[in-house]
């Protein structure tokens, strides 16, 4: 009985791995998957620390006034409509005319995405930051914009540095939809395979297996990236 | 108008919703003079200073740098920052920096200092203090005492006409008080241009030309150390004293 569990497992196996060199779909995705998330992670973190800096200088010296409402639109928008949406809108309405590189859509579609998030979390991360640093700053002579992206800049990406790689997972996960505008990423190698094979159970389960597996790395890593902060935090301020 | 005047301060006002911060305080620092600034708690004096370089917008007075009005929009604020040095209670060192880089940060930036000129100024300015090995450190390595000394040589490497120092020796253990004020002694001999809010009363005899006691946002007595602390005028100055001394 269990022997007969294992001949399944492996023909399974053979099935939608091996035969067809299927599995090229699974890692090809995979590769797809890691591309999308690190550059779209990349660009969410640029995007969302520029709209952190044009909301807090509104918030603590009225600047930026119509810089503040774009920012502040952006994120109703983005925040208030589903991924999957944006994603298709991007590719289909705003590139819908021109052939374009679905994976350079995704980048894009998920650092816009992940922006919006980031700017909250920066936007935390600058306030964290204590006063008398502004105020020594501004002392020295600095303007805004200097002593933000010398002073102020560094200190709130370390105080956020575990929440951006939260997000960062978080990113990881949501790319699993790039399938709606047909790009190849691992979720959607998985469900070729099983399209072809008409065998769910293998591929979709590996599939969530590497997932699982990514994200147990990556909050791993978080983890002891947070003690090492925490560690030399109590140096840092003391 | 006195010509001599680095820094005055003319009947400024600054109200913090219904608080009178400082009400109407009109002062002036002439060069090469250190004006010592006493108090109780709540009377205005680090509002006053912090006036001076602008942290706080007045909202109304006029304070005039070298004569030139810098309340004013049409003036660039950071440029005059520039000239005027500020020492915090709580240091404010950029944690992320090393101590010199702290020191050359702003020369280099600001003033267009060449990285070799902007180094051998801030290790002079160390040696000075007696922190020339401690260049290379972090600010969460150095004591409190050595943190208030970087702290005031940082502010020295812009060449600033004028140090304002606010409560620079209160966050500090009882035994570091006196390395801090070393330095501060050793400016105001130097000839510096320099504005103290202090509760260190041995400093302010020792060292300040002029004594202002604030309450309730005024001036209420001005004197030179000796007559003020000797001859207190006012009963609120006689409370303040008995409390203090
Ligand atoms: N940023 C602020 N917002 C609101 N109120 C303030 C602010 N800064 C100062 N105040 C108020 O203004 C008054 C004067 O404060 P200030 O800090 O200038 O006094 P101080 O003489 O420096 O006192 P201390 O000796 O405690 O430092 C106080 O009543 C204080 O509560
Ligand atoms: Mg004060």
């Amino acid at each position: 009985m269990l022997n007969g569990f294992f001949e399944t497992l492996t023909e399974q196996f053979i099935l939608n791995f091996i035969d067809g060199g299927r599995w090229k779909f699974i890692a090809n995705g995979l590769v797809v998957t890691l591309k999308v998330t690190l550059f779209a992670a990349a660009l969410g973190i640029a995007i969302g620390f520029i709209v952190a800096f044009v909301r807090t200088t509104h918030d603590k010296t009225g600047g930026f006034k119509i810089m503040n409402v774009i920012c502040k639109a952006y994120l109703t928008v983005i925040r208030g409509t589903p991924v999957v949406m944006q994603i298709l809108i991007i590719y289909f309405v705003i590139f819908g005319s021109v052939n374009i590189d679905k994976t350079f859509v995704a980048i894009i579609a998920f650092g816009i995405n992940s922006g919006s998030y980031v700017a909250e979390i920066a936007r935390s991360g600058i306030m964290s930051v204590d006063n008398g640093q502004f105020e020594a700053g501004r002392s020295l002579g600095f303007n805004y914009v200097q002593m933000m992206w010398r002073i102020i800049a560094p200190q709130a990406f370390k105080n956020v540095l575990p929440a951006l790689c939260n997000e960062f997972i978080t990113l990881l996960k949501e790319t699993s939809v790039c399938g709606y505008i047909a790009l190849q990423d691992l979720a959607k190698g998985g469900d070729i395979i099983r399209s072809v094979t008409y065998s769910p159970f293998m591929p979709l389960i590996s599939v969530a297996l590497i997932y699982l597996a990514l994200v147990t790395l990556f909050t791993f890593l978080t983890g002891k990236l947070e003690r090492r902060l925490r560690d030399s935090e109590r140096r840092f301020y003391n | 108008m006195n010509g001599d005047f680095i820094i005055e301060a003319i009947n400024v006002t600054k109200r913090f919703g219904k608080i009178k911060a400082v009400d109407g305080v009109s002062a002036g620092i002439a060069k090469g003079e250190t004006l010592v600034i006493v108090g109780p708690s709540g009377s205005g004096k680090s509002t006053f200073l912090r006036c001076l370089n602008m942290l706080e917008t007045p909202e109304s007075g006029t304070v005039l740098f070298n004569g030139v009005d810098i309340t004013s929009k049409k003036i660039d604020i950071n440029l005059y920052r520039q000239k005027i040095g500020m020492v915090f209670q709580h240091f404010n060192l950029f944690p992320h920096m090393t101590v010199l880089k702290n020191m050359t940060a702003a020369p280099m930036k600001l003033q267009k200092k060449k990285e070799s000129d902007a180094v051998e100024k801030a290790m002079a300015l160390l040696s000075r203090v007696g922190l020339a090995d401690r260049a290379l450190a972090y600010p969460y390595q150095l004591s409190g005492g050595q943190k208030q000394r970087v702290a005031i040589v940082r502010a020295l490497c812009m060449e600033p006409e004028v140090m304002l120092f606010d409560e620079p020796t209160s966050a500090l253990d009882p035994e570091m008080v006196g390395e801090a004020l070393d330095v501060m002694k050793d400016l105001a001999r130097g000839g510096m241009t320099m504005a103290v809010v202090t509760h260190e009363m041995n400093f302010a005899r020792e060292a300040a030309s002029r004594v202002i006691f604030m309450d309730e946002g005024k001036i209420v007595e001005e004197n030179s150390p000796d007559n003020l602390f000797a001859a207190p005028a006012s009963p609120r100055l006689k409370s303040f004293l008995a409390k203090i001394l």
